[in-house]
């Protein structure tokens, strides 16, 4: 990501004083304070490790390293920049990648979780406690003993269940305000009926008081939600620190005057200048200089294309070798770029459909629930003509079918499953992702970015003469292009030793070239140096007037790559490559890597096109991909994962997000996830299993608290147990 | 059974006193990394004065 974090005071940038980005940076303390992403840390020696490394670097006043975020804090003077930490780290031998730090502020969310917790230990606290005294009562206290008993539990059950189970009554009333029932009105109802029925059997000195049931009931439901809201938020605030790295900024130009200025305020027919290394922040028609632009994350071409006055360009392209004038033809929301992030919009809202396990469950389980209870008390009722008696088996039932193990029954496992993702490097932001990817049967993969790392390298080297490489070395070093740093770094791993050039200089847009021996010498684009375009990514060598010679490149494979396509097939899915790039390029690359359908030169809409017709013959999709031509592919396909290095809105459209440059968590998260559906079913099996045995007893009228108490624990510890067994 | 009247407040007490030493932990921060300080634990960096 080409973003790098910036100190301006909100002085220094009066043209940018309204961005919300200058904001941010504002309240930010005097001494910066930058975070870095370690997706590949895992123990001791990695928390000293980078520690140590950053604390060396000058201006660092302190680091420090969180390792279930993985995550780093740093400290540091104006003068540190992120990136200058990253490369430190990567020199040390640890992955690292900036994060925004404005982003981070995501208090609200740690405000949430820490009341489900404050909450979850005041009930813990309660249960305890409760259940001690109900012990005295169970093993046979009688009398003015026993009532103090249920009057101390009471004293202590009824505040905490007011104060630890707000959560539920909040979202019950909101259901049933909008006429619905949902997981939380069998729960609601069950606590204040436990609790009423409970205060009036204490008040007449009754035998049964469920005190202790309600809170536990509290405790067990509260756990599950805090689980469940963890994982989510986990997932929600990296996702969104990953999404926010880049602050879109454009350098205007007007009346012979460079200004910094945020997307927004540009309108057509306005002038922005575009440095080498630099996003094209709008769509646009080049005016003047020359420059190749890379255009892979917008269509997956692996080659630059040539870019000159008159050219037109699109927004998240990357200008490589020299400065552009581009005249706005559109700017923000009208950019083909901001139109892909439409499609995905739309493609999401059709996702969000999809019901989850825990969703069809709860279906079943609410209007059940509430069914059982109330025949149960009309049975009694015309049994007995005992309202009290009818009412105190409703309680029973409503607590017996308690949904502590439903409630822990899929957030267990998602707990457990998902931290063992995030371990390995792999990020969930939806919810419903990992049931989604038990159900694939297709793997989508694109080629650039996503299957190869996006970084070109020199093949066939040996083949040319000596010399000549020593040329292509030493005019390679005159140039930023992608192909020309792979090639000067290549040859000189190689040892060769660049040769004396003159007259050095680079022709934007097309190359570099120089005099050698009184001879002139041209390393660039095929039309330059009057040879052929070839269909794979090349850049030419000419010698005086002699013919030009191919440099052939090819990208390199991602790690991980090979091992998750094989993974994939002995799983048995079926394997598509489908990219933007030519035709001769993926069926080569396609070969190498074993992948044997192959689709290529795909525009983005035949991309979403093929992945929607395949889930329209049943097919489950996995779409991986990268660039913004996969983006609405990433949304239309049942599950999408993207890498760390895609653009913000390929991350936004897929599920899961790689985190570290290796491929292989996919094959892990595809089989992890397959168990983990499974353990979730064993959990709804013997959550059923458990009520199936114990409502005739609560209906039967042979419910005690003890039973009741005995019945909750043993099912949540067993659902919890059950997930806790996943490898 | 006159004792469960010094018994019972003494347990709600100590119980008490549980509860408030997990809010202020939770205040301090101290759940923020459970994986790292489980590791930190093994290194001799920290040994002569601890560092926050």
């Amino acid at each position: 990501m080409s973003a790098t974090y910036e100190h301006p005071g909100p002085a220094a940038c009066p043209a940018c004083a309204g961005a919300p980005a200058a904001e941010a940076l504002a309240e930010l303390p005097r001494n910066g304070r930058l975070m870095l992403s370690l997706p590949a840390i895992h123990c001791a020696g990695c928390i000293s490790g980078v520690e140590r490394a950053l604390m060396a670097v000058p201006g660092v006043q302190d680091a420090r390293v969180n390792l279930t975020l993985k995550r780093a804090a740093v400290q540091a003077d104006r003068s540190v920049t992120a990136v200058d930490l990253v490369e430190v780290l990567e020199r040390a031998g640890y992955e690292a990648h900036e994060l925004d730090p404005g982003v981070l502020a995501t208090t609200d969310s740690d405000r949430r979780g820490r009341d489900l917790l404050m909450r979850l230990a005041v009930a813990f606290f309660a249960m305890m406690n409760v259940m001690l005294l109900s012990v005295a009562v169970w093993s046979g206290a009688e009398g003015s003993t026993r009532d103090m008993m249920h009057w101390i539990s009471a004293a202590i059950a009824i505040p905490a269940v007011i104060f630890c189970g707000r959560p539920f009554y909040v979202s019950a009333w909101s259901a049933l305000r909008v006429r619905r029932l949902n997981m939380d009105v069998p729960i609601t109802l069950a606590i204040l009926l436990a609790v009423g029925t409970s205060l009036y059997e204490t008040m007449h000195s009754g035998k049964h008081a469920y005190f202790d049931a309600a809170i536990a009931l509290c405790f067990f439901l509260l756990a599950g939600r805090y689980l469940d809201y963890r994982t989510r938020a986990s997932a929600r605030s990296a996702a969104q620190e990953l999404a926010a790295l880049e602050v879109p900024r454009a350098l205007r130009l007007r009346d012979g005057r460079e200004e910094t200025v945020s997307v927004s305020e540009l309108s057509p027919g306005d002038i922005v200048r575009v440095k080498p290394g630099g996003r094209i922040p709008v769509d646009g028609r080049v005016t003047d200089g020359a420059s190749e632009i890379d255009r892979a994350l917008m269509t997956g071409e692996s080659l630059p294309a040539y870019a000159g006055p008159g050219s037109v360009v699109s927004a998240g392209e990357v200008n490589l070798t020299g400065p552009l004038m581009v005249e706005v033809t559109a700017a923000g929301e009208d950019t083909a770029l901001h139109r892909i992030a439409d499609l995905v919009a739309v493609a999401e809202a059709g996702r969000n459909n999809y019901t989850s396990l825990a969703d069809q469950a709860a279906k079943l389980y609410a209007p059940g629930v509430h069914i059982l209870s109330v025949l149960a008390a009309i049975g009694w009722w015309i049994y007995t003509q005992d309202l009290r008696v009818s009412l105190n088996i409703a309680a029973a039932v409503l607590i017996i079918t308690c949904p502590c193990a439903l409630g822990l029954a899929v957030p267990a496992v998602t707990t457990a499953a998902s931290g063992r993702l995030f371990r390995k490097g792999m990020l969930i932001k939806d919810g419903t992702a990992m049931e989604r990817l038990a159900e694939v049967d297709t793997v989508i993969f694109d080629k650039t970015g996503t299957l190869t790392l996006g970084a070109p390298q020199p093949v066939g080297l040996d083949r040319h003469p000596a010399e000549a490489m020593r040329v292509a070395l030493g005019l390679a070093m005159a140039s930023a292009h992608p192909l020309a740093e792979a090639l000067s770094k290549a040859l000189r791993d190689r040892g060769v030793r660049p040769a004396k050039l003159d007259d050095l200089r680079e022709v934007p847009g097309y190359g570099v070239e120089a005099r050698w021996h009184e001879q002139p010498v041209r390393l660039g684009r095929a039309g330059w140096v009057g040879a052929e375009p070839p269909d794979i990514t090349a850049t030419f060598l000419q010698i005086g007037s002699a013919d030009a010679l191919p440099l052939t490149f090819t990208d390199s494979l991602r790690p991980g790559a090979a091992e998750t396509v094989q993974a994939l097939k002995a799983q048995g899915k079926r394997i598509v490559l489908i990219s933007g790039d030519t035709k001769g390029a993926v069926s080569s690359f396609a070969a190498e890597i074993g992948i044997d359908e192959v689709i290529a030169e795909a525009l983005p809409a035949e991309k979403a096109g093929f992945v929607a017709g395949l889930a329209a013959e049943g097919a489950r999709v996995l779409m991986v991909g990268d660039g913004l031509n996969d983006t609405a592919a990433l949304a239309a396909a049942h599950v999408s994962i993207s890498p760390a290095s895609a653009l913000d809105a390929s991350r936004a459209a897929s599920d899961m997000v790689l985190l570290g440059r290796d491929l292989s968590p996919i094959a892990d998260a595809v089989r992890i996830s397959v168990v983990a559906r499974k353990r979730i079913s064993e959990n709804f099996t013997l959550a059923t299993v458990y009520n199936v045995l114990a409502v005739p007893f609560a209906i039967a009228g042979l419910a005690t608290p003890l039973i009741a108490a005995l019945a909750m624990s043993a099912s949540s510890l067993t659902v919890s147990l059950n997930a806790l067994r996943l490898k | 059974m006159d004792v469960l009247g010094i018994l019972i407040p003494v347990s709600l007490f100590l119980g008490g006193v549980g509860l408030a030493a997990f809010f202020w932990m939770l205040k301090r921060g101290q759940f923020d990394d459970p994986d790292g300080d489980a590791h930190r634990i093994l290194r001799d960096d920290y040994d002569d004065a601890p560092k926050d």
